[in-house]
């Protein structure tokens, strides 16, 4: 039997996935404006609010949606000349639910696995290896329209690794999940991405998901890339963070704070995160608050978060 | 549910099929599916009904001569055999057809099956196969089999030899019937997430159809309005096929053009509607 050609293999540098000015319209809106990112190896988490262009970029990289403009490539392939030379490179875990009705799990990821090119026999033998990889042996010959919401997580997780892929997009994998399946879901795939050597691609708004399972962000909001890179890098360094609280004309000293370059946003508590640019003291945060006659009744030093990096690149809307 | 690391996760170093051949298992798995449903078995036995009685009809005219000038085999048995079989097309082609694309689309299939090395014409290829494939078994196969039957029960090769078009016209035919119904259906099963109202959609259309070609033929009295019905147009191609008078007045060729342009039609909503991702604007 033939073996689907590997494509080039790139270098341990280049990155998996490659946007220049990529812009996507669904009618009259453009989803995504121009967005141009480099996807580094490794874990990359693609964040942003809901309706930020997240689930379009992952559906334009698999040839779902034609972009109107721009260049993508794929482990080294263009997306526009070879698409499925990268679909039987990559796995897609999708945000809905999806199955193929009729089939127990065992079917199901086997049949996807012969669907990616496995032989049939190839693809049965992962089907079982996945499923129990993934924490559904026991229920592999259930079927999965009798699943609970976690357990369709895992049986989609299950059909994008059967053919094991160079390449994961995970969109929204948590959703809908109880706090335990989550953080074993969160586990499996930091497991598959730091030591599977599985290069990964996970889409979601959840903060801590990505900040647990990613070594690089991309930030998306409206359609365009915000900030990008390692996450250790783009949080700074430590102790530039301030936890604030005070009493007093908030809504003037925040404008007063931010005319003076100081970054803040708040949080669910009333208190607020300051960040101090390089090079400032954090003590003219009192000399600000005594000219607004304001009392400061909390000032923290904090370390910075992924949240930090979302806030500052997205805004406070 | 047991812990989740039980297993750990190995990469595949084995062998990978190369690209195109992603509808064959999408044929074979749809097969499969239908042929453990013991309604299908039972459905297929009952379509099979008729071919027993032409088996029948055909020993007893070449065993016993005195019965020969009633029962003898001829084109028009063949093409009589074909009519009889539409009502099983019918029925196969709801009962098989109908969830082919509608429930892949109800459960969010497609974006599963597009994020895989195939293309969207594999896709519909595999599907259109599934119960393309069924409607030859209740056409093409048992009609065949029937001329088969008739050299040997004879025990000569005349007829064969006085009707040399029967074997490619039984193969038109049966082409014909087996892509409009499949195309038809496919096209309508793709336009709806629920594999019932796609069925009754398909026997509304044949009916409806039927219905308005009679209301106008009993209004002007002629047969030139049957390319209004989509069975009389596939009647009407299948006795030319079969070198038989045709029995409207509508030409030929309108009701081949009304046959194919339904099947162009039927492509055209296909590649509309199987995307990766449902576009609303």
């Amino acid at each position: 039997m033939a073996e689907t050609p590997a494509g080039p293999a790139p270098a341990q540098t280049d990155p998996v996935v490659h946007l220049d000015g990529v812009t996507v319209k669904y009618g009259a809106n453009r989803a995504l404006k121009g967005v141009s990112a480099r996807f580094a190896r490794g874990a990359v988490g693609l964040l942003g609010p809901n309706g930020a262009g997240k689930s379009t970029l992952l559906k334009a990289l698999l040839g779902f949606v034609k972009p109107l403009e721009g260049r993508m490539t794929v482990l080294g392939l263009d997306v526009a000349r070879s698409p499925l030379d990268i679909r039987a490179r990559i796995g897609y875990m999708p945000e809905s639910d999806s199955h193929i009705p009729g089939m127990n799990a065992v079917s199901f990821v086997g049949y996807c696995g012969q669907l990616a090119g496995l032989p049939s026999v190839d693809a049965m033998q992962r089907a079982h290896e996945v499923l129990y990889y993934v924490g559904l042996g026991e229920a592999r010959y259930r079927n999965i329209e009798t699943y609970s919401t976690g357990m369709k997580q895992r049986i989609k997780l299950a059909q994008a690794l059967v053919h094991d892929p160079d390449l994961l997009f995970l969109d929204e994998p948590t959703n809908g999940m109880d706090p335990k399946g989550r953080d074993e879901m969160l586990e499996l795939i930091h497991d598959l991405g730091h030591n599977k050597n599985v290069n990964l691609i996970l889409s979601s708004h959840l903060l801590p998901d990505v900040e647990f399972t990613c070594d690089h962000v991309i930030v998306m909001d409206k359609g365009q890339v915000v900030a990008q890179g390692p996450i250790e890098e783009l949080k700074g360094p430590a102790g530039r963070v301030f936890e604030l609280r005070i009493k007093g004309n908030l809504p003037v000293f925040i404008d007063l704070l931010r005319a003076s370059g100081m970054e803040c946003h708040s949080t669910d508590q009333d208190v607020m995160r300051v960040f101090v640019p390089a090079g400032r003291d954090h003590r003219e945060i009192f000399v600000l608050a005594a000219e607004q006659q304001a009392q400061i009744r909390h000032l923290r030093p904090s370390v910075p978060t992924l949240e930090d990096v979302f806030a500052k690149a997205v805004g406070d809307e | 549910m047991s812990p989740i690391h039980d297993q750990s996760y190995r990469r595949y170093g084995g062998h990978r099929a190369s690209l195109g051949r992603s509808w064959t298992v999408i044929a074979k798995a749809g097969v499969l599916n239908m042929m453990r449903k013991r309604a299908f078995i039972g459905l297929m036995l009952f379509a099979w009904l008729p071919f027993v009685v032409r088996a029948v009809q055909i020993y007893v005219a070449s065993n016993y001569p005195e019965t020969a000038t009633f029962l003898a085999p001829d084109a028009k048995m063949f093409r009589s055999f074909l009519e009889q079989q539409e009502f099983f097309v019918f029925v196969m082609t709801i009962y098989v057809g109908a969830g082919l694309i509608a429930n892949d689309r109800r459960a969010n299939a497609l974006q599963i099956y597009l994020s895989k090395p195939l293309l969207r014409s594999e896709y519909i290829a595999g599907k259109a196969a599934v119960l393309f494939t069924f409607l030859m078994l209740v056409t093409w196969l048992p009609a065949i089999l029937l001329l088969f039957l008739q050299v040997m029960f004879k025990g000569s090769f005349e007829f064969m030899r006085a009707n040399l078009f029967l074997f490619p016209a039984i193969t038109v035919a049966a082409l014909l019937q087996a892509l409009l119904a499949t195309f038809t259906m496919l096209a309508l099963s793709s336009l709806s997430k629920s594999s019932r109202y796609v069925g009754i959609l398909y026997a509304g259309i044949i009916f409806f159809t039927a219905a308005i070609y009679g209301a106008m033929l009993a209004i002007t009295g002629s047969t030139s309005l049957s390319w209004l019905s989509v069975g009389s147009n596939l009647t009407q191609v299948v006795d030319v096929i079969f070198r038989q008078a045709p029995r409207y007045a509508t030409p030929w060729p309108v009701s081949l053009i009304v046959v194919l342009g339904l099947i162009a039609v039927s492509i055209s909503v296909l590649e509309r509607r199987v995307r990766g991702v449902e576009i609303v604007t």
